[in-house]
């Protein structure tokens, strides 16, 4: 906490680029930049390809009935690490079914059945691993903020606390770094003893990533997170999931094509409890194999 | 086409002026409802606080014979035993109903059980206690035994409480925390519980309100005489204030039995200065609740 001075400078310096990266960013939206950019996407991807060559997650012929509702059919899909995999397709197609199944959050509702494997480095997450064990990899932020009615410090310090952390200075050192990491450390550090429920939406949103930064997952699981937020606290989200993603293996569920074609590394599009296509974000946006994949992206039904 | 247009135009205008009318009437209803009881209870709490007052001599607030003191205190520590057995075991049964219970017939059974035990009435507990914890134990009157009798009123109020308090929580709440691999113990500890506490603080307090005013179930358990001999501190002496093992009058015996029984000549008036200490005990009580609530949920930043 000492260092908070040399923070806010490195902060302010930030907090500039920011707003040149949030005004580029909606240029780059226009039609003619959207091809450049997307190129320069391909780049990336195929640079880091030669480095990144086991997938984080494998999911082999995934099936999940609620009661007598098939809602996932044979999924098989491999998610890269350190990168951001956009989950897409219409209300009720079974993304954000399929996103709990990588960290086992569907085990808490009732009438769950679940068959085919989901593998996590190899490693069996339905029957080689507890869900507690599990979910400490793998970390969730949900679609509605979800602060606890704690102080912001407690919030973050919430995770450490549990898995013993005890000690108040490596305590503060966490909930600094997470913070800062998040970006909003500037912003609240002089509240950080006062209820988390008095920040803005967006806010919230980004203490809640902290929060799950907190307990340092490998794998942090968004499920529809900006859909709450406005434009702007919307921009801020996505490019920090841009700068997680060098650290964190993000998978993302969004109902927003433009988010999922800004920042994801590659795409699936969900329909009806399948997955229609799996690509990298540019075939898909650009060159759709599927008809219906093309249907849905072009905005003709969904 | 013009006049039609017109006609319609105006029955709507009667339509939302009845509406509007409507809705002055019954706003006024409610007012009248909301003063009614408003009146009902200042009336009710001053008549009885004055006339208690008005009666009084300095000496019935003595904390001897002929005073009310010893019944005063006999009340506190009575409800202060009682809310140490019940609320443990009532915030635990609310937490096992929230988040423990499966749906299905042990679970329907064990809730018919709580329903049931908040609906007894008080002079069959008041028995049973007598029965249980006085006849079978070979013991005299004791505040200990009052104590559990009043525990078994407030039991389900408590284990109620806390239940609806959990359950009344978002949803999101449990799912963050387990999501990032809390357990569900680690969950209502750290959590849920520190979410809940507001309104399980005001249930335990309304339950201890209830346990002040108490009679029926305390009469063959407490008992109806003190003796307490303020200068022995030795906790096994039966003279002992803090001896729960001895005989306790309190505050809502000692109104029924001055007006039952009227040994002395200012029965009535230790009678109406015992009702007048006994309605500000829960009233404050009820107050402290509510502004306690507030209080809790203003620092947990919680404007609902």
């Amino acid at each position: 906490m000492k260092h908070a001075d040399n923070t806010v400078r490195k902060w302010d310096e930030y907090m500039i680029q920011d707003a040149i990266n949030i005004i580029d960013s909606q240029l780059a939206h226009s039609a003619e930049t959207n091809r450049s950019q997307s190129e320069e996407d391909t780049g990336i991807y195929n640079k880091s390809e030669n480095v990144i060559k086991i997938p984080k997650f494998s999911v082999n012929d995934l099936n999940l009935h609620y009661g007598s509702f098939h809602a996932l059919k044979d999924i098989s899909i491999n998610v890269d690490k350190n990168s951001i995999t956009a989950l897409i397709g219409p209300s009720g197609c079974g993304k954000s079914t399929f996103l709990k199944t990588l960290n086992r959050m569907n085990d808490l509702e009732t009438g769950v059945a679940i068959d085919g494997s989901v593998r996590l480095d190899g490693t069996d997450v339905y029957k080689d691993m507890n869900a507690i064990a599990l979910r400490q990899r793998v970390g969730m932020v949900f679609q509605q903020p979800n602060p606890f009615p704690k102080s912001v410090y407690d919030n973050v310090a919430y995770g450490p606390r549990i898995r013993g952390i005890k000690k108040r200075s490596e305590l503060n050192e966490i909930v600094e770094r997470c913070l800062t990491e998040v970006g909003i450390w500037s912003e609240i550090k002089d509240r950080l003893f006062k209820s988390a429920l008095g920040l803005s939406g967006g806010q919230q949103q980004r203490l809640c990533i902290a929060r799950t930064l907190a307990v340092a997952p490998e794998v942090i699981l968004m499920d529809e997170p900006t859909s709450a937020l406005d434009p702007i606290s919307t921009m801020k989200i996505e490019d920090l999931a841009m700068k997680l993603k060098e650290k964190y293996t993000i998978v993302i569920v969004t109902h927003n094509m433009q988010q999922a074609n800004r920042i994801s590394d590659k795409t699936a599009f969900f329909l009806l409890g399948e997955i229609i296509e799996y690509d990298t974000t540019n075939n898909i946006f650009l060159n759709p194999k599927n008809k219906k994949t093309e249907e849905y992206i072009s905005g003709r039904f969904g | 086409m013009q006049q039609n247009n017109s006609s319609k135009h105006s029955s709507g205008d009667m339509r939302i002026g009845m509406a509007l009318a409507a809705d002055r009437v019954m706003t006024g209803v409610f007012y009248l409802v909301a003063g009614f009881f408003l009146v009902l209870l200042f009336a009710f709490a001053g008549y009885i606080i004055i006339k208690g007052f008005a009666g009084a001599k300095l000496y019935m607030f003595a904390f001897a014979k002929g005073g009310i003191g010893n019944q005063f205190f006999n009340t506190v520590y009575l409800v202060f035993l009682a809310l140490l057995i019940s609320v443990p075991i009532g915030i635990l049964s609310g937490v096992y109903m929230a988040e423990y219970a499966k749906p299905g017939r042990v679970t329907h059974f064990l809730r018919i059980a709580i329903e049931t035990l908040s609906s007894l009435p008080s002079i069959v507990v008041g028995l049973f206690g007598y029965l249980v914890f006085i006849v079978l134990t070979h013991a005299q009157w004791n505040l200990f035994s009052g104590a559990l009798a009043v525990s078994i009123l407030s039991l389900p109020l408590i284990s109620t409480t806390t239940e609806d308090a959990l359950r009344s929580l978002p949803e999101s709440y449990k799912k963050g925390s387990l999501g990032m691999g809390a357990t569900l113990r680690q969950t209502i500890v750290t959590v849920l519980l520190p979410a809940a506490a507001p309104r399980i603080i005001t249930g335990v307090i309304l339950a201890a309100g209830r346990g002040f005013g108490e009679a029926a179930a305390l009469l063959y358990t407490a008992g109806m005489s003190t003796d307490i001999n303020w200068t022995v501190w030795n906790i096994a002496s039966p003279t002992c204030a803090l001896n729960p093992f001895r005989p306790g009058e309190t505050l809502s015996l000692a109104i029924w039995g001055a007006r039952t029984e009227a040994l002395s000549a200012d029965s009535a008036e230790i009678a109406n200065l015992s009702s007048a200490v006994l309605m500000i005990m829960v009233l404050t009580f009820s107050i402290l609740a509510h502004t306690l609530e507030g209080r809790i949920k203003k620092k947990m930043g919680d404007t609902k």
